[in-house]
């Protein structure tokens, strides 16, 4: 008997989280997936209109803007952090005598949250009192930096300050690749002639491929979530000029009043992760079982 | 990390050396920025702000900005400064952070060394868990805390963090757990070590890192968190992201530019802190939280 009972006490223990995750990650999804799927207005209801939200949704030009932002914006943000990061990390990884308080400066800005990394950015880029009356000061007159102000630049300047915040990041995924590179490889370039930068170019930088791999997921990731960057910054502005998808989602379910439409925006958002991130798990649980 | 022997360094000229010691000062200039600019500014008048140069330091030091944003701004409705919304944020992390972070370490300890049929998909899913846009879940969310009584109530923003957290901190200890010698938790149960004996007397007393490194990630991200505070509180229960962004957005009144910055570094504070202190273990946590497996 008490050994029957030892051997129910795991799954007892484990039982609370996962009943918990169960209802309210795949309950829930599978409950907005039903909402998105009815005319819920203020409030759900259960009045089944089949697609007609995702019709509606595809067709509404504010969609279409927070979907092109999150192109520009995703793209620049995953490509420049990687460049930006893996330059970071060669540089770092030269036995530099102050390496560590560097990397301390480097990676600070992801203990900030992105609401404060929004408030210095959005005054620091403001023409009125940031760089620009800065550089008038300076004595550049004609310096001219309205970005933030500029329905067609504005999503550059959510560009600058998600780069800020999560460049030092990615540094530190690759210092960790550097550094899982094996000598000897090197030294036996070294030998053949090869010069250090051959050896980055042909060797090492194509030994990272796993690096790149995680630091695009985790990037991914982070681009089609962003949200508090955009509140903080612009609030979707100056018009819906930095909308994105999670500011979308988040307005017409709260405060248009167009809960269908919302959850319907919301289950594309989770179908953008999960198709890149799903394959990504199952590919890294899998080595990692070989590893074993 | 740090070891010597492991870099990668290429045999390079005087010149070269320096070029990538300039490169580094100026990426280091590039990220202390931000953070110059506000706490040079948060020590500013209004007047020397809006007149001056924001790069420069403060000409006569003012620390009436710290004391408006802490105690008096008026954020919302009332003059209260950002004092009630950081205490908010305090009486929100401690419980969430523990809690997840316990019943994480439990998680572990199960999926490694109870493992049973079906436990590597029960791990899978929590797993999945961690990634899901939350946009997701707020719909239902609202209503289940409505339904609970907890809507806009601290509780239920605890409540809320802890259940979200709850994949990654299972993350965290099943792996450390999973290099934890299985022969140890036998022996002991050989002895005549129940279930918890074996958790509490022999897994947490050598669990320490990760633990450091759960409790960092999650209060992290559970202070740093906005949408679930904004989504999910009331006046009276909004943490301290909330209260910030609504002072900084609100657009009534002179924009006092010097108290918002106090006050973004006050909102930042508790987190760099961490950071400095045991930066170590966060760098441990961002990466257990890009590479699994």
């Amino acid at each position: 008997m008490r050994e029957r009972l030892q051997e129910w006490v795991p799954r007892i223990v484990l039982a609370p989280s996962f009943v918990a995750v169960l209802i309210v990650v795949y309950g829930f999804i599978l409950y907005t997936g039903w909402l998105s799927m009815t005319n819920s207005r203020m409030l759900p209801n259960n009045e089944f209109i089949g697609l007609a939200n995702y019709t509606k949704l595809f067709g509404l030009k504010h969609w279409s803007i927070a979907l092109t932002n999150l192109a520009i914006f995703g793209t620049l943000y995953i490509l420049i952090s990687s460049v930006l990061g893996l330059f970071l990390a060669i540089l770092l990884d030269q036995q530099i005598r102050t390496e560590g308080f560097i990397r301390t400066v480097y990676l600070y800005p992801m203990a900030i949250s992105f609401i404060v990394t929004g408030v210095a950015w959005k005054w620091f880029l403001d023409p009125g009192i940031g760089l620009e009356n800065t550089m008038h000061q300076w004595g550049w007159e004609s310096f001219e930096f309205k970005w933030i102000k500029d329905r067609d630049f504005a999503i550059y300047t959510i560009v600058i300050a998600a780069i800020w915040q999560s460049s030092g990041y990615v540094m530190a995924m690759f210092l960790a690749g550097l550094r899982g590179v094996d000598n000897e490889i090197i030294k036996a370039a070294q030998v053949d002639g090869a010069s250090g930068f051959l050896i980055y170019r042909r060797i090492i930088i194509p030994m990272m491929r796993p690096v790149f791999l995680s630091a695009f997921v985790v990037l991914t990731h982070l681009a089609i979530k962003s949200y508090d960057l955009v509140v903080a910054m612009t609030g979707g502005g100056p018009g819906r000029a930095t909308e994105m998808p999670a500011t979308f989602m988040y307005s017409y379910t709260f405060t248009r009043n167009q809960m269908g439409v919302g959850a319907s925006s919301a289950i594309i958002m989770l179908i953008m992760i999960f198709s890149i991130i799903i394959p990504y798990l199952y590919s890294e649980i899998r080595v990692g079982a070989d590893k074993r | 990390m740090s070891h010597p022997s492991q870099d990668n360094a290429i045999e390079s000229g005087r010149l070269i050396r320096a070029l990538i010691y300039t490169l580094l000062i100026f990426f280091v200039i590039y990220y202390l920025l931000p953070l110059w600019v506000m706490v040079a500014n948060s020590l500013k008048t209004l007047d020397e702000i809006r007149g001056g140069d924001m790069l420069a330091p403060p000409k006569d030091i003012t620390f009436e900005p710290w004391r408006q944003a802490w105690s008096k701004t008026q954020i919302g409705v009332e003059a209260t400064g950002l004092k009630p919304y950081f205490l908010n944020s305090i009486i929100m992390v401690v419980p969430a952070v523990f809690l997840s972070t316990f019943l994480g370490a439990l998680n572990g300890y199960v999926l490694t060394k109870w493992a049973f049929r079906g436990s590597n998909l029960i791990f899978g899913l929590m797993l999945l868990a961690c990634f899901i846009p939350f946009q997701i879940v707020l719909i239902p969310m609202a209503r289940i805390l409505g339904m609970l009584n907890l809507a806009g109530t601290i509780s239920g923003l605890i409540l809320v963090h802890t259940v979200y957290g709850l994949g990654f901190t299972t993350l965290f200890f099943r792996n450390y757990y999973a290099a934890f010698p299985t022969e140890l938790v036998r022996a002991a149960q050989i002895d005549g070590a129940s279930f918890f004996q074996v958790f509490w007397r022999i897994l947490i007393p050598s669990s320490g890192p990760i633990i450091v490194v759960t409790i960092i990630w999650q209060f992290t991200n559970v202070w740093n968190d906005f949408l679930f505070g904004a989504s999910f509180s009331s006046y009276d229960s909004t943490p301290i992201t909330v209260a910030l962004n609504n002072l900084v957005n609100s657009s009534t009144g002179v924009k006092e530019y010097n108290v918002h910055f106090a006050g973004a570094i006050l909102a930042a504070l508790p987190t760099l802190i961490v950071y400095i202190v045991s930066g170590r273990y966060f760098v441990r946590g961002l990466m257990a939280g890009a590479v699994k497996g």
